[in-house]
Order: C-alpha cells, then sequence, then structure tokens
C-alpha cells in the first residue's frame, strides 16, 4: 500500500503538506481495512474449537507504520515534480551499472577465491560461500534459457533435482564415485531437458512458463511416490562424499590431511567443497562466455529479439531452443550432482517450485544476460537471507517485499543493458530498454 | 530434402521461381485464389494490387510462413529444383535460398547492426564452429571463419552506407537505415531470391531513390532475383522488369511494366471502378482488338 | 454405477472451486497479460478471512446459519477484494507497461509475501473448523451404497452457477464489462476513448478477488481447515484450468475448473491419490501441445 499510490498526490497541486496528509490518512485508513481482520484477529485453537483472540497492539502499529511512512515518502521522494515514477531503468544508470560490474568482477573473482583463508573467516562463512554460489550457478545456468534464449522456464528446479538423484542414485545402486558421476548427472540432464523440451518448445510465453512449471511438479511428484527406486519423502541418505581426485577426507594414513601432511580437520572438506563449487560455477561461467560470441550464443539471443525473423534467416528454431534448453538444464545437473554429494542427504522437499521461483528471481532481479548482475543477485538474496536467519518467519515477509520493491525499482533488474557480442570500432553497451525479453 | 523430388518439374532456363495455381483458404476467406506467375533469373518482379489483394499472403507462401492450401512453388536453385511449400520454414532461406524482409521491419533490435549481419550468417558460421562444440573449446576453424563474416559483414554495412554505426543497435538506427539494413541482412544469407515486402514504405524521396540503386545493384551485381511487393508506382515502375497484378486474391495482370500501367483492368482495380463499368471498358478492348 | 455418479458430485464440487479461483486468473490475463501468481494466496487470504469472519459472528451470538453464511460471504468478498485492490496497487501498477517478467516476479515476491503474512498473523498451525452445514440427500436404491449429496455440495455449485450466471451477464452487459473487453483489446485504444483503464484493471483485480474469497469460503465449508499453504497448490491447479479453458476466455476458464477437478476427483477414485495432480498437469501438457490455445481461447494467428 505504500508504493505506488502517490499519483493522486502527484496531480494535485498545493498546499502539498495537506494533501500529502490526507493522502497519508487514506492510505492508513485501507491499512486498517487490511490490517483489522487479518493481524486483530487470530483463530487460535482452544477447548472447545477455534476462538478468535484479539491482537489490537499489532493492528494498531501497522497503521501507524503506514501512516507515518506514507507521509514521509509524500513529503520526500513523492512529492509533487520531484521524480516520475520510472518503469524503465534509465539508460546513463544501465552504462554506469555495467562500468562498475566490469570493474568489480575481477575483485570478485579474486576475493571469490580466496575467502577460505581470509582472516576471520569461520567454518560458518564458508558454508554461506558454497550456498550462495550453488544459488550463482543455477542463475547462470538458467541465464542461459531466460536470459540469452528468451524461454521462461518456471520448472528449473526439476533438472537440479535430476542431477542430485542421479548421483544418489548411480553412487547407491551402482557404487560409482562422485568424479564419474558429475558428468553423467549433466548428461542426464540435459537428456531430461530434451525429453520434456521437445515437445513443448513451440509453446510460447505463459503456455510455455505454466508447461515448464507442470513438469517441475509432476517430477517432484514422481520422486516423492516412487518409493522403491526413490526413497519417496524419506529421500535418500549416506551418498557418498566426494574425495580429492581418490584421496578421502577423513582420518587415519590414507586420508587427504595424511598424505599432505597436514592435521587433520573437518573443514578441509569443506574448503574443497567450496573449491569444487566455485570452480563449476567458474566454468559455467565460462562456458555461457563463450557461448554468447558463438553462432549458436547470436542465435539465443536474435530468438529472443524475434522468432520469426530468426526462421526467415534459415535458423532452425526447434533445434536453437532445445540446444539452450538442454544447456541450462546440465548446468542444473552439475548443481545438483554438487548438492547431493555436499549434503549426503536429499530428498523431494529441496525440490520445491519455490527453488525454481527463487533461481528466476535470482536472474531477473540481476538483470536478465548479466553475469555479474546474476552473481550480485544470488549474493544479497541467499546470503541476506541467511544472515536474518534468526529473525524466523519475519525474514520471509521481508523476502516477499524486497523482491516487490526491487522490481519496482528496477523492473529490469540490476544491470540491465547488454554487451555487443562483437564488433566493428568501438564496443557500445546496449541500453536495456533497447533489448527484447523474448516471447517463449 | 537433398534427393531431387521425382515430381518437380524441370523449369525453362531463365525460369528462377515458378508459381503455379497457388491458392491460400483462411477458413472461408479466399485469400489468394488460384494464381500462377514466374520470376525469372537476374530480373526484379514487382508484386502490385489494391490493399487486402493477397500479396502478403503470396509472400508467406513462398517464403514458409504459410503452407499453402493448394498448389506448387517450384524453385530452381544452380540446378536443382526444391519445392517450396514441401520445405520448413528455415530450411526454405537454408536450402533454396530464399531470404525475405518484412513488412514492418523485423530487426534485431537490440543487437547492433554488425550483429543483425552476422545472425545471417548462421548456418555456415555454425558449421565453422563445429556445432558449437569445437567453438566453445577454442578449436578448429572457427576463428577463421568469423572473420570472414565480419568482412562479409562490413562490406554490406558499407554498400548500405552504415559503416559508421555498425556498432549500434538497431533500434536506434533512424527508419531508413533500417530498411536498408534489413534487407542487407537478408543478403547475408546469401539468397538466389529476394523477396521485399514494402521495402520503400516510409521513405522519404532521397532514401527511395537509395533503394532504387541498392536494388539495381542486388540485381547486377550479386545476380540475385528480386521480388517485391510495393505501393509505390514510382518504384515499380523505375526499377522492376516484370509487374504481377493481384486484386481479390486473382491474378489480374501480368507483363512488363508499361504494358501493365495501360491495362484497363489495373486501372480499374487501383481506382475502385464499378464491375459494370469494368466488363464495359474489357468489351472496349476486345472490340478495338479484334 | 453409483460409485461413478458420487465421484462425478464430488468431481463438480471441486472443480467449481478451482473455476471459480480460475475465474481470477484469465481475467488479469485477459487484460493485462500477466500471470497473477498471488491470485492463489488471494483466495487462501479469502479463506482466512471467511473463518475469522465466521468466528466473529459466532461470538456474537448469530448462530442461524443461513444468514451467518450470507454475512460472511459478503463480509470476505468485501475485505478481499480490498487486499486484491492493494496487491494491485502495489505490485502490478507501477509496472504497467514494463518488461514482461517483471511483474511475474513482482507477483511471485507478493505470494511469498501474503503466506508469510497470514502464517505470521494467524500463526502456523492449521484451523480445523467443525462442520457448519451439514446433512444432505441420498439417492439410490435401500440397502445399496447410494449416491450421497452433502448439502455443503449443493451449496457450492448453486452458488457457482450463480455467480458464473451474474459474472457473465456483467461482463456481456454493463459498462464495466465493456470497458473490460476494450481494455483486453487495446489498452491505449480504450483509453483514448475516455475508458477509465486503471480504474477497470483496479475493478478487475476486485472482482477476481472477490470471487477467489467466494472459492475460499467453500473450500473451508467443504473441507473444514484452511492454512497458509493452500494457496500455492489451489492457485497452480486453477491456472492449469484457466490455461485449459484457453486463457482469456470466462466460460474456458468454468469449464477448465470442472475438468481439472473432474480429472483429479476420477483418477484418485480408480487410479492413485498420490499421482492425482500429476493427471491433472499431464492432460493440462497434452491439450497444450494438441491444441496451444486451450479448449475455448481464441486462436493466435501469427502474424508475419
Amino acid at each position: 500500500m505504500t508504493v505506488a499510490e502517490h499519483d493522486a498526490v502527484t496531480r494535485s497541486e498545493p498546499p502539498a503538506f495537506a494533501a500529502a496528509l490526507r493522502d497519508a490518512f487514506v492510505a492508513a485508513l485501507i491499512a486498517l481495512g487490511l490490517a483489522a481482520p487479518m493481524m486483530g484477529l487470530m483463530a487460535t485453537p482452544g477447548p472447545e474449537g477455534l476462538k478468535l483472540e484479539p491482537h489490537w497492539q499489532r493492528v494498531a502499529i501497522a497503521v501507524a507504520v503506514v501512516f507515518v511512512g506514507r507521509l514521509i515518502l509524500n513529503l520526500t521522494i513523492w512529492r509533487p515534480g520531484v521524480r516520475k515514477p520510472k518503469t524503465a531503468n534509465s539508460p546513463r544508470t544501465d552504462a554506469m551499472l555495467a562500468r562498475i560490474a566490469k570493474l568489480l568482477a575481477p575483485a570478485a573473482i579474486v576475493i571469490a577465491v580466496a575467502l577460505p583463508f581470509l582472516p576471520g573467516v569461520e567454518r560458518y562463512t564458508v558454508d554461506l560461500g558454497i550456498l550462495v554460489l550453488t544459488y550463482v550457478m543455477l542463475g547462470w545456468g538458467l541465464n542461459i534459457v531466460v536470459g540469452l534464449a528468451g524461454l521462461l522456464d518456471l520448472g528449473y528446479v526439476a533438472f537440479y533435482a535430476v542431477g542430485a538423484y542421479s548421483y544418489a542414485l548411480l553412487a547407491q545402486h551402482f557404487g560409482l564415485g562422485f568424479w564419474i558421476c558429475l558428468p553423467l548427472a549433466g548428461i542426464l540432464a540435459a537428456f531430461w531437458g530434451v525429453i520434456l523440451g521437445f515437445p513443448v518448445l513451440r509453446l510460447r510465453g505463459d503456455y510455455l512458463a505454466i508447461v515448464t512449471l507442470a513438469f517441475g511438479e509432476i517430477i517432484r511428484i514422481v520422486l516423492l511416490n516412487w518409493y522403491w527406486f526413490t526413497g519417496g519423502p524419506n529421500g535418500i541418505g549416506q551418498i557418498p562424499r566426494p574425495s580429492f581426485f581418490g584421496l578421502e577426507f577423513k582420518p587415519g594414513p590414507d586420508g587427504f590431511a595424511a598424505t599432505f601432511g597436514l592435521q587433520f580437520s573437518g573443514l578441509h572438506r569443506i574448503i574443497f567443497l567450496y573449491y569444487l563449487i566455485l570452480a563449476l560455477a567458474l566454468i559455467t561461467n565460462f562456458v555461457t562466455i563463450r557461448l554468447r560470441r558463438l553462432p549458436i550464443g547470436r542465435a539465443w539471443e536474435a530468438l529472443r529479439e524475434d522468432e520469426i525473423a530468426c526462421r526467415s534467416l534459415g535458423i532452425n528454431t526447434v533445434t536453437t531452443k532445445l540446444t539452450a534448453f538442454a544447456l541450462g538444464a546440465m548446468f542444473a545437473g552439475f548443481a545438483g550432482s554438487f548438492f547431493a554429494t555436499r549434503q549426503g542427504f536429499i530428498s523431494p522437499e529441496s525440490f520445491v517450485f519455490m527453488e525454481s521461483a527463487l533461481i528466476l528471481a535470482i536472474v531477473v532481479l540481476g538483470g536478465m544476460g548479466s553475469q555479474f548482475g546474476v552473481a550480485i543477485a544470488a549474493l544479497v538474496m541467499i546470503g541476506g537471507f541467511e544472515l536474518f536467519r534468526e529473525f524466523k518467519d519475519y525474514r520471509m515477509i521481508v523476502f516477499g517485499a524486497v523482491m516487490v520493491l526491487i522490481m519496482v525499482w528496477r523492473p529490469r533488474g540490476l544491470v540491465s543493458s547488454r554487451t555487443p557480442s562483437v564488433f566493428l570500432k568501438e564496443k557500445k553497451t546496449i541500453a536495456g530498454a533497447l533489448v527484447q525479453e523474448g516471447h517463449g | 530434402m537433398t534427393v531431387k523430388p521425382l515430381d518437380a518439374p524441370t523449369l525453362p532456363p531463365d525460369v528462377l521461381l515458378r508459381v503455379e495455381r497457388l491458392t491460400m483458404r483462411f477458413g472461408g476467406l479466399v485469400a489468394v485464389d488460384d494464381v500462377s506467375f514466374d520470376v525469372r533469373r537476374g530480373e526484379i518482379t514487382a508484386l502490385i494490387g489494391p490493399n487486402g489483394a493477397g500479396k502478403t499472403t503470396v509472400f508467406n507462401c513462398i517464403t514458409g510462413f504459410y503452407k499453402p492450401t493448394v498448389g506448387r512453388l517450384t524453385l530452381d536453385r544452380d540446378g536443382r529444383p526444391w519445392l517450396l511449400e514441401r520445405l520448413r520454414d528455415h530450411q526454405i532461406s537454408r536450402e533454396a535460398g530464399v531470404a525475405r524482409t518484412f513488412q514492418n521491419i523485423r530487426l534485431f533490435g537490440g543487437m547492433t547492426a554488425l550483429e543483425n549481419l552476422l545472425v545471417a550468417q548462421h548456418a555456415p558460421l555454425m558449421k565453422a564452429s563445429g556445432m558449437t562444440v569445437l567453438g566453445v573449446l577454442g578449436v578448429g576453424g572457427f576463428g577463421k571463419a568469423e572473420r570472414a563474416a565480419i568482412e562479409k559483414a562490413r562490406r554490406w554495412l558499407e554498400r548500405i552506407g552504415l559503416a559508421d554505426r555498425a556498432d549500434d543497435p538497431a533500434a536506434d538506427l533512424p527508419y531508413g537505415d533500417q530498411r536498408r539494413l534489413e534487407i542487407a541482412r537478408a543478403m547475408c544469407t546469401d539468397p538466389v531470391l529476394l523477396c521485399l515486402d514494402e521495402p520503400a514504405a516510409g521513405l522519404n524521396p532521397r532514401e527511395s531513390a537509395d533503394l532504387n540503386a541498392l536494388l539495381r545493384s542486388i540485381r547486377s551485381e550479386d545476380g540475385a532475383a528480386v521480388l517485391l511487393i510495393e505501393h509505390d508506382m514510382s518504384v515499380v515502375m523505375e526499377i522492376s522488369d516484370h509487374v504481377v497484378v493481384l486484386d481479390y486474391g486473382r491474378l489480374i495482370c501480368d507483363g512488363a511494366p508499361k504494358s501493365v500501367r495501360e491495362d484497363p483492368r489495373v486501372i480499374a482495380a487501383y481506382l475502385g471502378v464499378e464491375d459494370e463499368e469494368v466488363s464495359a471498358v474489357e468489351r472496349e478492348i476486345e472490340e478495338t482488338a479484334s | 454405477m453409483e460409485y461413478f455418479a458420487q465421484q462425478l458430485i464430488n468431481g463438480l464440487t471441486l472443480g467449481s472451486i478451482y473455476g471459480l479461483i480460475a475465474i481470477g486468473y484469465t481475467m488479469v490475463y485477459g487484460i493485462i497479460g500477466m500471470i497473477n501468481f498471488a491470485h492463489g494466496d488471494v483466495f487462501m487470504v479469502g479463506g482466512f478471512l471467511a473463518l475469522i469472519v465466521y468466528l466473529a459472528l459466532v461470538s456474537l451470538g448469530i448462530t442461524f446459519v443461513p444468514l451467518a453464511l450470507m454475512i460472511v460471504l459478503i463480509v470476505a468478498m468485501a475485505l478481499t477484494a480490498l487486499y486484491g485492490w492493494t496487491v494491485e496497487r502495489v505490485a502490478y501498477r507501477p509496472l504497467r507497461g514494463s518488461f514482461r517478467l517483471a511483474p511475474l516476479i513482482s507477483a511471485i515476491g507478493m505470494s511469498i509475501f501474503l503466506q508469510n503474512y497470514v502464517q505470521v498473523a494467524q500463526g502456523p498451525r492449521v484451523k480445523p473448523l467443525p462442520p457448519v452445514v451439514t446433512g444432505g440427500y441420498q439417492f439410490g436404491v435401500p440397502g445399496g451404497f447410494g449416491v450421497n449429496i452433502s448439502n455443503v455440495q449443493i451449496i457450492i455449485i448453486a452458488t457457482t452457477v450463480a455467480l458464473m450466471t451474474g459474472f457473465t451477464l456483467l461482463v456481456a452487459k454493463t459498462p464495466l464489462g465493456r470497458a473490460q473487453r476494450a481494455c483486453e483489446q487495446d489498452r491505449k485504444m480504450a483509453s483514448l476513448l475516455g475508458v477509465d483503464v486503471d480504474r477497470t484493471i483496479s475493478l478487475t483485480f476486485v472482482i477476481g478477488a472477490a470471487l477467489a474469497s467466494v472459492a475460499g469460503l467453500m473450500y473451508l465449508l467443504y473441507y473444514g481447515v484452511v492454512d497458509f499453504y493452500i494457496g500455492f497448490i489451489a492457485g497452480v491447479k486453477a491456472f492449469t484450468a484457466a490455461v485449459l479453458g484457453g486463457i482469456g476466455s470466462l466460460p474456458g476458464a468454468m469449464v477448465g475448473g470442472l475438468l481439472i477437478g473432474l480429472i483429479e476427483t476420477f483418477w484418485s477414485a480408480y487410479f492413485s491419490v498420490e499421482y492425482k495432480d500429476v493427471a491433472a498437469f499431464s492432460i493440462l501438457i497434452v491439450v497444450l501441445i494438441f491444441m496451444p490455445s486451450g479448449l475455448l481461447g481464441r486462436p493466435e494467428v501469427e502474424k508475419v
């Protein structure tokens, strides 16, 4: 209620203060209408069934916050004539952010590489780093599908699940190690990407979105109910941990620590996992950057811009879309098998729709097509989310609200400009407003 | 797909594309009704007619965006005949060598002019990149192929006077430049037949003259035949070698520009003369002829 | 046969609930072309508000069931409509005319927000409500199993039919409906011709939310329980229903809703309960592959 409702104010001319006050009052009244039943009366189970428990102070706080917040906003940034609401990012900020991203990217990689050995870094930080990097990798993988090819995929987590279950099942039944399973998991996920993609890729826009969502849910439900194969809701446990190219992380003479003459520490494995996911993420990044400069990458972007024109130029849109889908799926498969080996336990609960939505949000918030933006978005969303762990349920409320606010603030994400894949004389960044986002 | 279709007719050597009995129905609406004409090599053929005459539908059938209800479209590329109605849309460009532009320009607006021209060279570049695999690994002859592609794009940018704007996004270019860039993009696919849907629409007289020069050079230097839909009669009369006139989905006239201009049916179609008057005019012609 | 008839009735009941939610999706999609992902959560909010209003009435001593239900229906519709209006105003209107994905992400954010807002405000525990409407009719041979129609099912189906009729009339006959259809066709032109586009879109959200709250109330009566998580599943199913029926088409939404309800019920009855969602989603995929604009949607002609 506090964000958009200012056109009434901007339209009417002074006296500004009276108008601002009146507007804040209206907003507070609406807040009262929203909050009074939901926050004021709590349905609580009692001895004779449900009864209502009054919580009027919460309503009072909510209404007061809306009133004061809105009044302040009305008198400052929403004052008549101060600033129009933006529906697109301005080209100048675009260019500036793109430059900053370019400067910061190498620094970010250096920090990422050095992180486990920086002073004051504990196990918790490295663990958090692993988590963030997993989402960075997933974001980069999905970026191929959504950001480059412009295909809206709401079921991306399905391929993450395929990767995780591939590793877990291959290890369980055939005793295969992580390093063999990693490529296999990627191939299997890509294979599923093709299987699922083939029938549906001629659908456009939101139809594609809902079908991918449906596929994601189908895979999750099958994993949940196929007891003898996947363990159903109990999942699969005791998934083998990765070894350092054959050397296991265990105490004793043939372990990693002993071989390198180190004191055994549980941290070794965490640090190894950290570098593993960092390497996987950087490979994803490297491959994506290379693909963009190859004809296939250009065809993806052209497809996002105008599919009909692509067909008139002899581009086979079906195979082009399928490669994007399969490659995106493959990286999710890699990330999935990493997830399985890191956790040692997987269950369908880790692969719910919310995960797909989160990864998509990271891609869109970061700015579609921008590798650095996606990484920053993953860091902010996942890292920030973990930092506020003690706020429990409230952090989810804030999380949702932040997603809305970022979109209202920068609808194209943080870094929305596009860098040309090739240039003749001078590389100029292209303002985000000119770049299409695809209809498929 | 590379085998010659058994039932493909052999065309006379000077005919590039033969349209036979082309009919396209949308539900009950007959947009194109039994139209036949030839496009000859090295010529500029204009397809004209009042609004709603079915010109764009004929175009979409030739370029594979519609599958004709009835009819045969034979194109002879270097002695090998292709039945266009059996090819999928992307094959029409890649295999048969038919390129097109669109009435409402369809450039890749967020990509630079140069990138637009490189996308058009997708098929050969894709092959050079080893279907992407070798390209990712950085081995094979991709680098060389790409340099050649960029060089070709640069030549085209110079020809259309956009060399200075190679690195600007296509959506930022002025309208007339966008039209020319779209033609250059189509030409980068090395077509034998270039189909242009109202290339002069919205151009000022100078740009229109530039366009005429460009089309003539395409005919003479690149050896591609041009089939164009156009409303601007000055363009049609000035550059086309052969004019095909449609009205209400039917072919009403087919011949050299001069004869078409004097054809009473064409005049009637354009000026909207009553049907009886048309038949009256026709009767007069027959009488004078006999 | 009796079993079949029984499942048919159960399926129609469930389908009515889906259909009511699906209308909200399909109207919003028709008019501004976005998937209002938060709509399922608006339905959940509607269920909670219905519960709260009902409990408030009970504590005020109004226990005559038809009267109480009428009041609950009206008040819950009004309150939920306010939520629908606010969601549009806060999360979608600033993004009007922006990029397609921005409102979608904003909607997902809104969905997360609403879910957790209700969880914090009302507590995480499931809210069970003893049956409010009891009794029913039994058909069939005495001694056999017979076919039961409970009064709740009659109320649900009758209300849905009544609302659908009223709603179809609203869109077909009133100036609001005309404005809505105009905005669907061409928003810019409509505004040039004097249609208040913002107001029309707001009203669309208000109507969608009101219908979702009716669905919420029905859900509460039928299952006797609400929790903050029902919004997601019901929302996805209802959206599936809207797409199945042909998104943008109102009768399509209702037909799609009924079909999804029937498929789900029959699949659970004859095959397996676990895979009922798989059945619904698979049919959606099959329909979309062979009939890409849904059952009653207008086919999208590709403009070249």
